[in-house]
C-alpha cells in the first residue's frame, strides 16, 4: 500500500484514480440496473396477476373466464383501463341486479383493487388508459365558452342543457353531471359507457373535453339568481308546480269566494 | 196510424191542461249571518279584516326593508330547492303576501259585513223610445247640413277617394311577409364532394377519427367566403354514427351509402323538426327529445316508435382523395317535417 501511496503525487495519478472510479460506476450500473428493471416488471405483473384473481372471482361469471364476453355481458377486450376505472370506480360494476342500466353506487372494490382490475384488463388488449392528474387540469387547459358550445351540441340533448341529466327510452337515463368527479366525466367521454356514445380524442380533442368539464364545473358552482330553479330540468317541474300548486291555490280561493259566510 | 197518433197527441194536450202548473217557489228565506245579528260578531269580523289589511302593510314594509337591507350577494339554502339569492326570494315573497292580504281582507269584509240581501233587478227594454230615435236622426241630418256635405261635392269626392286609397296600404304591408319560400324547404347545402365538418368547431373528419360506438354532430363545410345562415342551420345538421359493418340491415340500394360502418342521417326530425340528437350506443337507436320518436340506425333510421311518419333522410357518404369524409350526393328527399308542397 505504501508503495502505491508513494506515487500519489505523480502527474498520472489523478487520471488513474478518475479512470478507476468511472469504471467502477459503469460496472456497478450494469450489474444493478437489469435487476431493477426485473423488479419493476415483476411488480407490474404482480398487479396484473392480482387483477386477474379479482376478475376471476368477481367478474368472470358474466364477462367470461378470458373476458371474452357472453350473452348478457360485453367482451372487455379493447375497452381499456379507463373503462374499468369508470365502471368499477363509480360502483356501476359489478352489477347489483340486471336492470336496464347499471347505476352509480358505493364501489365494491377499493382503489387498489380497481387499479389492479384495470391493469389486468389493459394487459389483455389495447384501449384508452386512465387519464393522469396532469391530463385533467381543466382549470388551466379548458375554455369555458368553447366548452359551453360543445356541451350544447354534443351532450345537452341527453344530459340537459344545465347538466341535470334526463330520460332515455325504456327506463334508461342520462345521469346528472353535477358533483361528478373530473376523471369520471373524462373517462365516460373517452369510453362511452352503456347507452352513451364514444367521444374519441380525434373527434373531441382532450383540450375540448376539458373545456366541457370546465363549463360543467362552472354551472355546478353557480348559485341560483333568485327564485326557485325547480331542479333546472325545464318545463316538466315548472308544469307540475303550475298545475298542482298554482291551480290548487286558485281552486281553493274560488271555493272560499263562493262559500257563504256564517 | 197517423190518425191514432194525432188523436193521441190531442188527448195529451187535454190532460196537461188539466194539471195545475208548479207554483213559483220564490226565494228561500234569508239566512242572517252572525255578524248581522250579534254586534260582538260584527266587531270581531271588523277586527279580522283590519288585521289582514295591517298584515299587508307590514309585508309591504318588509318588502322595502329587504330591498334596502339584504345584500345582493347573500345566498340562503332552502331544503329541496337549493341555494338561492336571499334578496330576490324576500322581495317576491313579501310582495306576493302584501297583495294577497289586501285581496283576502277585501273578500272577508264583503263576506262578513257588507249587505248580502238578495236583490232583484229587472232587465230594462233594449229598444230606445221613439223620441230618442227620432232625435238621433235629427242630429245627424242637421250636422250634415251644417257641414255642407250636399253642396261641397269637391270635399265629399276627395274624402271618399282618399279613404278608398288608404285601404290599399295593408296589401303592401302583407306583401312584406313574403317572399314565398319557393324551393328552400326542399334543398340543403349538401352536394356531392362537400366535406363533413364537426359542429361547432368546423373540423373535417377522417373515417379513423370516428370510433365504433361514436357519434359526431356534423355541418357541411362551406366554400370560402360563404357562411351557414340560420335558415341553413335548421336544415343542414347531420348526425354521424359508427357501427360495426355487420350490424347493418340496410336496403340493397343503400349499402354503398355507408363508409366502413359510418352512417349519416339528417338530424332534423321528420315529425316536427327537432334535433334528433339522443343516440343510445347499445341499442343503436336515435331518439328525438321532443316527442320520443325513435329511429333504428341499423335499418336506415326506420321509425320504431313515436309520432314520426318517415325515416330520417340518409346522407350518402364516402371519402375524398385525402381521406376526409365527404357527401356522395345531396339528400335525395327534403329533410325535416312535412309541409304543404312537399313533393315526396
Amino acid at each position: 500500500m505504501k508503495k502505491i501511496l508513494r506515487h500519489r503525487r505523480h502527474p498520472i495519478a489523478h487520471f488513474l484514480v478518475l479512470g478507476i472510479a468511472l469504471l467502477a460506476i459503469g460496472f456497478g450500473y450494469t450489474l444493478l440496473s437489469p435487476s431493477n428493471a426485473a423488479v419493476a416488471t415483476n411488480a407490474r405483473s404482480q398487479v396484473v396477476e392480482e387483477g386477474r384473481q379479482i376478475f376471476l372471482k368477481g367478474c368472470s361469471s358474466c364477462h367470461g373466464i378470458n373476458a371474452e364476453g357472453a350473452s348478457d355481458a360485453p367482451t372487455l377486450l379493447g375497452v381499456g383501463a379507463a373503462s374499468v376505472d369508470f365502471q368499477v370506480g363509480t360502483g356501476r360494476m359489478p352489477l347489483a341486479n340486471t336492470g336496464v342500466q347499471a347505476m352509480r353506487k358505493k364501489p365494491v372494490y377499493n382503489a387498489e383493487e380497481t387499479a389492479a382490475l384495470a391493469a389486468y384488463v389493459a394487459s389483455l388488449s389495447t384501449g384508452p388508459a386512465i387519464p393522469n392528474a396532469a391530463q385533467l387540469n381543466y382549470e388551466r387547459d379548458g375554455n369555458i365558452a368553447e366548452g359551453g358550445e360543445l356541451f350544447r351540441t354534443n351532450c345537452a340533448m341527453c344530459h340537459n342543457y344545465a347538466g341535470q341529466g334526463g330520460a332515455l327510452t325504456q327506463g334508461k337515463y342520462a345521469p346528472s353531471l353535477m358533483g361528478v368527479e373530473v376523471k369520471t366525466m373524462y373517462e365516460a367521454m373517452l369510453t362511452g359507457p352503456q347507452s352513451m356514445p364514444v367521444f374519441g380524442d380525434r373527434a373531441i380533442t382532450p383540450q375540448q373535453k376539458l373545456s366541457m368539464i370546465k363549463f360543467l364545473k362552472g354551472i355546478e358552482a353557480e348559485k341560483g339568481q333568485g327564485g326557485f330553479s325547480l331542479g333546472k330540468v325545464g318545463p316538466v317541474t315548472e308544469g307540475l308546480v303550475a298545475w298542482v300548486l298554482g291551480l290548487g291555490l286558485l281552486i281553493g280561493v274560488s271555493v272560499w269566494l263562493g262559500a257563504k259566510s256564517k | 196510424m197517423s190518425d191514432t197518433h194525432s188523436g193521441h197527441e190531442s188527448s195529451g194536450h187535454q190532460s196537461s191542461t188539466a194539471l195545475s202548473p208548479l207554483a213559483d217557489p220564490g226565494l228561500p228565506p234569508h239566512v242572517y249571518r252572525r255578524a248581522d245579528t250579534e254586534p260582538r260578531a260584527a266587531k270581531k269580523a271588523e277586527r279580522q279584516v283590519a288585521i289582514l289589511f295591517a298584515l299587508s302593510a307590514v309585508s309591504t314594509v318588509a318588502f322595502v326593508a329587504s330591498f334596502v337591507g339584504i345584500e345582493k350577494d347573500a345566498f340562503i339554502f332552502i331544503p329541496l330547492f337549493g341555494s338561492t339569492q336571499a334578496q330576490q326570494l324576500a322581495l317576491g315573497m313579501t310582495l306576493a303576501l302584501s297583495l294577497f292580504l289586501i285581496g283576502a281582507g277585501a273578500v272577508h269584509w264583503a263576506k262578513t259585513l257588507m249587505p248580502d240581501h238578495e236583490v232583484i233587478q229587472d232587465r230594462h227594454e233594449l229598444r230606445s223610445s221613439d223620441e230618442d230615435r227620432q232625435g238621433v236622426i235629427e242630429v245627424f241630418r242637421e250636422g250634415a247640413e251644417a257641414a255642407g256635405l250636399g253642396r261641397r261635392s269637391l270635399i265629399k269626392r276627395t274624402l271618399l277617394g282618399s279613404m278608398g286609397l288608404v285601404t290599399l296600404t295593408p296589401i303592401l304591408l302583407l306583401r312584406d311577409l313574403g317572399p314565398l319560400p319557393g324551393k328552400q324547404l326542399e334543398t340543403t347545402n349538401w352536394e356531392a364532394g362537400r366535406r363533413l365538418v364537426t359542429d361547432p368547431d368546423g373540423k373535417p373528419l377522417k373515417a379513423s377519427d370516428i370510433q365504433v360506438g361514436a357519434v359526431a354532430h356534423i355541418l357541411p363545410e362551406m366554400p370560402e367566403g360563404s357562411e351557414l345562415t340560420l335558415n341553413d342551420m335548421v336544415k343542414d345538421p347531420v348526425i354521424l354514427v359508427r357501427l360495426r359493418p355487420e350490424d347493418f340491415n340496410l336496403p340493397a340500394d343503400r349499402k354503398d351509402w355507408v363508409h366502413e360502418g359510418i352512417i349519416a342521417f339528417s338530424k332534423i326530425c321528420s315529425h316536427m323538426g327537432c334535433a334528433v340528437g339522443l343516440y343510445e350506443q347499445q341499442t343503436h337507436h336515435l331518439l328525438c327529445p321532443c316527442h320520443q320518436s325513435t329511429f333504428d340506425v341499423e335499418t336506415g333510421a326506420q321509425v320504431i316508435f313515436g309520432p314520426a311518419a318517415r325515416p330520417l333522410p340518409q346522407l350518402a357518404i364516402t371519402v375524398d382523395s385525402e381521406g376526409y369524409l365527404i357527401a356522395k350526393q345531396g339528400f335525395t328527399e327534403p329533410v325535416g317535417p312535412s309541409f304543404w308542397e312537399r313533393s315526396s
